[in-house]
């Protein structure tokens, strides 16, 4: 006996009865835009016309992709790791082959094919935890608090996992920045979370204001239960690196309003602006005393796919959770036994990221010479980009404090407004999209991360190489004065 | 008061993980902890590594020169393996295992190389990459598909019919994804078949209390070791076909089928050869994984799906599930090699098939020797396995210890791993995590083990089985 009627033909599994939050999500930077950017590639690899001969998939941070190169060392051990036989080649540097073995000897088996805790390999979270300790001026960061995921994502969707419930009026509400890194966004769709969005100030360099915070909290209190505040310093897409007293007031709101703060901090070292610097939200709070560092519920998180080494492919990161209930943390390590262990060679490139080469080692002067590099290259061309971008007229662009993106505002002529509403585009989705068409440039809308009624934005990655951005700046230049007078 | 105390209560049902404990005993031993072992050994779950078997040397070699790519020209590395490397890197942005994979369902030259596989696999049977799927290993593949089918409330709540015994992860990820588990029985008696009746028999149960959307099967099965026959396997999918449900295949351990006479038989190929009744119309998902045995790679997070008859709109959805986090590049790279080989005139070929070879005459000869061992012991009772790298004992344990068991608050089975554990460090796992539902005790054992490192462990399970006899006459 049948319990349904699927009638001949008919699916199984169908848009109707399958999960309702799954339809709800949308991820910006890999969206329609990049889907129309790779049919492009194939057409100029079949040998199309077009009026460029490449598309620059300024899209994605992906460092890698725009190539900038992989530090050595970590590169080094991992090999040792994946093929241990050459730890008898003696062109491998001996400090290389002493983190291999130390690796190694932490895996089951001595492989990196076996299973790992599914917190993490022990040793690893210690380093981690020391890594804390010395960023931090010395505050005492536990190994048990740390807990390594596959890329910050998978620990900050864990975390979202962990905290969302409830329902109808009494379902968790979720405090994120406008604009926002949408996997947030993805993420609170796909869990039916509430997202509260509070926006950041584009007049003040998208600084963050408790004002906003308590206008978004108190309007979102009607109809959901807010036990979240998610933040991400430095900024994605905007790139603004919070000030010590703007981490105060997030954390004096965070307590009094009772509420989970998430920090995402992933491109703590792509700082670049003069008088900026990065402050982790657990520093400030130990160092705000005892009466925020024994109450304030936190998560920190942290990846290996920015920064200096770029490493998004390997998916490794990790959190650390601070004042968790005992019993939650319970569920939460039971939360993450059932996803088994995260990958064992993104672990181990953690390792190095956090216990880089020492001063004393062999590997140390090649280690910090890349990495500065990196970083002095991020940096020359974050000024570039806001330079260029401001002698453009319709376009204003807020300084690059950090992270790898800029998030320029455009003025759209009315014209170009109302085409797009025909079109059923939003109207920063029809400018990427004739920009991608004309000049072979893949951005993302402003509308994929959000952004105040009626203003338009764009975010390009500042990563290419610097040559080439040149000449990416320039086309987009000489495509908005295009465009402009093309729907005046 | 913490604001997460009253975070998410579907947890709360689950067991905790027992891995977790022998990473402890481990940790312990190594501090130096007061213990009457060396060094815990753990074969409780699928991970041969761990037990001490050893990676596919081309496989390393090929990941090895894909993360360091001088060793492109490192002479001491084969040619074939270097230029595997090369062809890999070209499929990486900017030629870097560190770029983001390039699509979020998978790397497309690697989900061409499986499709290329299953056709070779299947004797021709069609195979389309954009069927396919890679993920962060089986939990996560599968997981994916759960949750994509979680829906509804109550009488409307998604349920999915699930054999007992099953994986042990399984009844968490179930409960997990907000799905109903259906349990069906598998008989312990006939080496844990399959039995048509028993479906339609856990089929009537859901009415009135869920909507059976799936049947979960794997095979060979886990931790049973059983294998389907073709007759068998066209009874499931007449089954999903008649009843309207999508079948789920856990397919990892397809390459180690070893008992006589069994023939590895695809989910896939078989329905296919069925005819375009049901070629056409069943939804089927089959998984396979790095943590097969012949690669035991679990560390590395590798998986893939294949989906075929599923609605293209509701595909669409199961392809961009991880637009936000997309899979891990090494791992699609290692599933390359996993599904395209050595093939006999590549210079690594002979060393590539020694080693399997030896994986496969290792497991085979272990699970033989294994059930034998068991079956001569008083109290234990182990069905033969066809495949798949456990063996899942029954255990007839004396009524005082599920007395005892019962006073601790713990199943039998759990308090007798646990007090194996501590005796002789041995870490096996308990049956009821594998969704048991009868007042029979189980033992898991995964068999994938250097054969001395096996006998090891059946001789301290043999001293410490004795000494439970005797304490219990």
């Amino acid at each position: 006996m049948s319990h349904q009627v699927t009638g001949s033909g008919g699916k199984v599994l169908t848009l109707e009865n399958m999960n309702p939050n799954v339809r709800k999500v949308e991820y910006a930077v890999r969206g329609a835009i990049v889907q129309r950017a790779v049919q492009i590639e194939k057409e100029l690899k079949e040998g199309v016309k077009k009026p460029f001969t490449e598309v620059i998939k300024a899209n994605i941070g992906d460092a890698h992709a725009m190539g900038q190169k992989p530090i050595t060392f970590f590169r080094q051990v991992l090999a040792l790791c994946a093929y241990p036989d050459l730890l008898e080649d003696n062109k491998f540097p001996e400090d290389a082959k002493q983190r291999a073995r130390r690796i190694l000897g932490a895996c089951g088996g001595r492989s990196i094919g076996a299973y790992s805790a599914s917190q993490g390999i022990e040793c690893i979270r210690q380093d981690v935890s020391r890594y804390i300790e010395k960023r931090d001026g010395g505050i005492p960061s536990n190994p048990d608090n740390i807990y390594l995921s596959t890329g910050a994502s998978d620990a900050i969707v864990t975390m979202l996992k962990l905290l969302v419930c409830g329902e109808g009026p009494d379902r968790t509400g979720v405090m994120i920045s406008i604009p926002q890194y949408p996997l947030y966004s993805a993420a609170l769709a796909d869990l039916a979370a509430v997202q509260i969005s509070y926006y950041l100030d584009e007049d003040r360099c998208w600084g963050l204001d408790v004002a906003e915070l308590k206008r978004a909290l108190s309007a979102a209190r009607t109809h959901c239960n807010p036990r979240v505040i998610c933040i991400i310093n430095p900024g994605n897409p905007t790139g603004q690196v919070q000030s010590r007293k703007c981490i105060e007031d997030v954390i004096r709101f965070a307590k009094e309003e009772h509420l989970f703060l998430m920090a995402d901090e992933v491109y703590q070292d792509n700082v670049y602006a003069e008088g900026c610097k990065f402050h982790s939200f657990k520093k400030v709070l130990f160092e705000m005393g005892p009466e925020f560092s024994s109450t304030v519920e936190m998560a920190s998180f942290h990846s290996t796919s920015k920064c200096y080494m770029g490493e998004c492919g390997f998916r490794s990161g990790y959190m650390e959770v601070i004042n968790m209930d005992p019993e939650v943390k319970v569920q939460l390590t039971k939360l993450v036994s059932v996803r088994l262990c995260p990958p064992v060679t993104g672990q181990a490139l953690l390792e190095l990221v956090v216990n880089p080469p020492q001063p004393d080692e062999p590997s140390y002067s090649t280690f910090m010479k890349e990495r500065t590099d990196v970083l002095a290259a991020l940096a020359e061309k974050a000024g570039l980009t806001e330079k260029t971008f401001n002698t453009v007229p319709g376009i204003i662009c807020n300084p690059v404090q950090g992270a790898m993106y800029t998030f320029p505002r455009i003025t759209l002529p009315q014209r170009a407004i109302d085409t797009a509403k025909e079109e059923g585009l939003a109207p920063d989705m029809l400018y990427c999209m004739r920009l991608l068409e004309e000049e072979g440039i893949c951005l993302v809308p402003g509308s994929g991360f959000g952004q105040r009624e009626g203003t338009f934005h764009f975010r390009m990655t500042i990563l290419p190489p610097t040559e080439k951005l040149k000449v990416v700046l320039q086309k987009i230049r000489d495509f908005h004065v295009r465009f402009t007078k093309q729907f005046s | 008061m913490s604001s997460l105390q009253e975070g998410d209560l579907i947890l709360r049902g689950t067991r905790a993980p027992s891995r977790l404990q022998a990473a402890r005993g481990t940790e312990e031993s190594a501090q130096g902890a007061e213990k009457p072992f060396q060094q815990v050994m753990d074969v409780s779950t699928g991970d041969p590594h761990r037990a001490g078997m050893k990676p596919v040397s081309f496989v390393r070699q090929v990941l090895a020169a894909c993360v360091y790519p001088k060793l492109l020209d490192e002479k001491s590395l084969p040619l074939d393996a270097r230029q595997r490397a090369n062809t890999l890197l070209g499929v990486c942005s900017g030629r870097s295992v560190g770029s983001y994979s390039a699509t979020a369902y998978g790397i497309p030259y690697v989900c061409k190389s499986v499709t290329e596989f299953i056709m070779r696999r299947d004797g021709g049977v069609s195979s389309n990459p954009e069927d396919i799927v890679i993920s962060s290993g089986s939990t996560k593949t599968l997981l994916m598909v759960l949750h994509l089918m979680a829906s509804g409330e109550g009488e409307t709540r998604t349920g999915v019919l699930t054999p007992m015994p099953c994986p042990h992860t399984l009844p968490t990820l179930l409960n997990m994804a907000g799905l109903t588990l259906v349990p069906y029985q598998l008989l312990e008696d006939q080496g844990w078949a399959v039995e048509l009746d028993e479906l339609h028999r856990a089929l009537r149960t859901t009415r009135g209390h869920c909507s059976p959307r799936a049947i979960y099967i794997s095979n060979p099965g886990n931790p049973t070791g059983h294998v389907q026959d073709r007759k068998s396997i066209e009874e499931v999918i007449r089954f999903a076909a008649t009843e309207g449900l999508v079948l789920l295949a856990d397919e990892v351990y397809q390459d180690s089928v070893y008992g006589q006479g069994k023939e590895s038989l695809s989910y896939k190929r078989v329905l296919f050869e069925m005819g375009k009744e049901y070629s056409k119309k069943v939804e089927l998902v089959s998984f396979h994984s790095l943590s097969s045995a012949c690669m035991g790679e679990c560390g590395l997070r590798g998986a893939y799906m294949e989906a075929v008859n599923l609605d293209p709109a509701v595909m669409k959805y199961l392809r961009d599930a991880q637009a936000p986090s997309s899979p891990p590049v090494l791992p699609q790279l290692a599933l390359e090699v996993m599904v395209n080989p050595p093939t006999p005139e590549d210079p690594s070929y002979k060393t590539y098939s020694q080693e399997i070879l030896h994986s496969m005459t290792t497991l085979s000869q272990n699970a033989q020797r294994a059930c034998e061992f068991l079956n001569d012991l008083s109290g234990i009772k182990c069905q033969p396995a066809r495949g798949g790298i456990f063996l899942f004992p029954r255990l007839h344990l004396p009524p005082q210890m599920v007395e005892e068991a019962k006073m601790l608050g713990v199943e039998a089975d759990v308090l007798y791993c646990q007090r194996l554990l501590e005796e002789e460090g041995v870490r096996l796992g308990a049956g009821c995590e594998n969704g048991q539902v009868d007042p029979n005790f189980h033992i898991r054992l995964c068999v994938l083990a250097p054969s001395d490192t096996l006998d090891e462990i059946l001789a301290r399970l043999h001293s410490f089985h004795l000494r439970l006899l005797e304490r219990f006459p």
